[in-house]
């Protein structure tokens, strides 16, 4: 039996404290995006030729949804759970009746609702500065979602793991920007050398920014079925790791 | 009232150990039962491992060994049945401070599982004066306010155990009023209750039960009224001038003792009772032809039994045997 109330609580919890800094989980994004468009899209963009037939301000698009979309989804879910942690107030989520079935649906739900938001706030903004045409719109949602859902897995695995909030910071300053900026948020895989390319085959991010782009341009750099699967692993991967966090109380339970 | 022997088992304490990853040791091969409806004062000094002893039962901290079950379940195999029914207020002041008392309190609720009931968290929330300071952020309200919304926090999922982990060290006159008139409340209404304090008179004051706790063990498990009636007696020696080989049939009435080599009787009274009967018996004594040469008194307190047990538990690899009491033994 799912202790429906308690998701609901810590969802409408997580969701509240969203709203209390909704500027600044808000603005900073957009503004970044824009930054890109303006820098990349109008500034370089024009002297860079169209890649797969889409002009290169458009073809970014998906690339830096992708990039905010991961970044948010870890800080959210990770500082979710890692502040009560560091307060001692996470004794109350464990002498609770919730499992990890609620931990996941209330903290990683709320985080992975957070970054669709801003997800789709940029996909609006992105409109205002290029062409867009979405060639595959029910993929493209579904891959948001299980991509938003899939990071913020991640990040609460980090909110438990990180001991102090600078190892919260670590994990996607040092991991995560890297592989997304390297994993083709911003060129196509097939612009590459091929040994560059070889490379970036072990780049999970890859397989994530191409089935994304595919659900837009219609094209992509690994084949798209290789993508779903990648993704389906890592999800099961993190799930599987919240579960024995919450059997064992690693890190949360003394 | 004090629970009968006959009410049913609320916690059933088996063989618990905790070893943290430390290796420190700190609950000993625990056995402990806490009947449904009782108040249970867990008496110990800093470091006993009170504080380990409810995280453990709650669910915050992993046994090494034994086995706990609550309302008849196990702790470890169905956590959801156990946590359900107990409430847990903490020692520290562990709360998120950006949220209002008002969500707080709501959110655990929700927490536990039950439906939003604002009428019922208004009234937790005017029982502990809160109910004004409602819709400000937590981190505005003074210490002693924070406490009480940690209590307001255990008792809106109306728990049937309630833990309190020192809940009086260091609050107001005003707080400490309040949380008894709360305990006497929940009482009545059959909510089993563990407290924990080094404070002996708080332990005397509400509890139906005291357990004592030193070093990881529990050295006495005590109905309270027992130990008051200990408490309230005395003894007196008596040192004779040549030694006596049985206590004379006149003086069979007073329960004397006589010590091994015959020069002492010792004669235990209560202080509370009208007649103490010490002028009867010197007048008896000195009648059965007895002279004496030297009176000594001792009385024996639950503060002293508490001091003599903890420092008799010097061993921390002895057996966990827990040393006689004997009220009359003077201190
Ligand atoms: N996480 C921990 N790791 C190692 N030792 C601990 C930990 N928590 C408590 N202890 C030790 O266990 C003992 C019992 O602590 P505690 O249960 O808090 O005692 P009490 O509540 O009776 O004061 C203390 O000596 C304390 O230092
Ligand atoms: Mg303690």
């Amino acid at each position: 039996m799912i202790n429906m109330q308690a998701v609901r609580a810590i969802y409408a919890f997580e969701m509240a404290r969203a709203f209390r800094t909704a500027m600044q989980s808000l603005i900073s994004p957009v503004l970044s995006t824009s930054l890109y468009f303006v820098v990349f899209g109008a500034a370089i963009g024009g002297s860079i030729e169209r890649i797969d037939g889409v002009s290169y301000g458009s073809f970014i698009v998906p690339g830096l949804i992708m990039l905010t979309v991961m970044t948010q989804s870890i800080s959210n879910a990770s500082f979710a759970i890692h502040f009560p942690k560091f307060l001692g107030s996470i004794y109350e989520l464990l002498s609770a009746p919730v499992g990890v079935t609620e931990v996941v649906l209330g903290y990683v739900g709320a985080a992975a609702t957070k970054s669709l938001i801003i997800g789709l706030i940029i996909l609006a903004t992105s409109t205002l500065f290029v062409p867009l045409e979405v060639a595959h719109p029910v993929a493209m949602a579904v891959l948001l979602v299980i991509i938003c859902f899939a990071f913020s897995l991640f990040g609460f695995i980090i909110g438990i793991w990180a001991q102090n909030f600078e190892q919260l910071q670590i994990v996607p300053l040092l991991i995560i920007t890297p592989l997304v900026f390297l994993g083709g948020s911003f060129y196509s895989i097939s612009m590459l050398p091929p040994v560059w390319q070889a490379v970036s085959l072990f780049n999970p991010v890859v397989y994530l920014i191409s089935a994304f782009r595919w659900s837009f341009f219609g094209a992509a750099d690994v084949p798209i079925g290789l993508s779903v699967a990648a993704i389906a692993a890592f999800t099961a991967l993190c799930i599987a790791a919240i579960w024995w966090i919450f059997k064992t109380g690693w890190r949360l339970k003394t | 009232m004090t629970a009968a022997a006959d009410t049913p088992a609320m916690i059933e304490i088996a063989g618990l150990n905790k070893t943290y990853d430390s290796g420190f040791v700190a609950l000993r091969n625990i056995d402990l039962t806490i009947r449904k409806g009782e108040i249970l004062a867990l008496l110990g000094p800093n470091g006993a491992g009170k504080t380990t002893l409810i995280s453990t039962i709650c669910g915050i901290t992993v046994p090494s060994g034994g086995r706990v079950l609550v309302g008849g379940h196990d702790i470890e195999t169905q956590p959801g049945k156990t946590r359900r029914i107990i409430g847990l207020v903490p020692q520290e002041i562990n709360i998120e401070p950006f949220q209002t008392v008002w969500n707080a309190v709501r959110f655990s609720r929700g927490l536990f599982g039950l439906p939003p009931d604002p009428a019922r968290i208004e009234e937790i929330l005017k029982t502990l004066s809160l109910w004004d300071k409602k819709d400000e952020v937590v981190k505005a309200l003074s210490g002693g306010m924070k406490r009480r919304v940690l209590i307001a926090k255990a008792l809106s999922h109306e728990p049937q155990v309630l833990f309190l982990d020192e809940p009086t060290a260091g609050v107001d006159v005003e707080l400490r009023k309040d949380m008894w008139r709360i305990v006497d409340a929940l009482r009545d209404e059959g909510v089993t209750m563990i407290l924990t304090t080094h404070y002996i008179e708080e332990a005397e004051a509400i509890a139906d039960r005291v357990a004592i706790i030193s070093k990881g063990r529990i050295l006495l498990v005590e109905d309270k009224d027992t130990l008051m009636q200990s408490m309230g007696k005395r003894s007196m020696s008596l040192e004779l001038a040549s030694p006596l080989e049985t206590v004379p049939q006149s003086l069979e009435a007073y329960g004397l003792e006589l010590s091994a080599n015959g020069l002492e009787v010792t004669y235990a009274f209560d202080t509370r009772a009208e007649r103490t009967g010490i002028a009867s018996l010197l007048r008896d004594m000195s009648e059965a032809g007895l002279s004496v040469r030297d009176i000594k008194t001792a009385q024996s307190s639950l503060e002293e039994i508490f001091v003599e047990l903890v420092e008799r538990d010097t061993g921390d690899d002895e057996s966990p045997e827990a040393p006689a009491m004997r009220a009359e033994e003077p201190a």
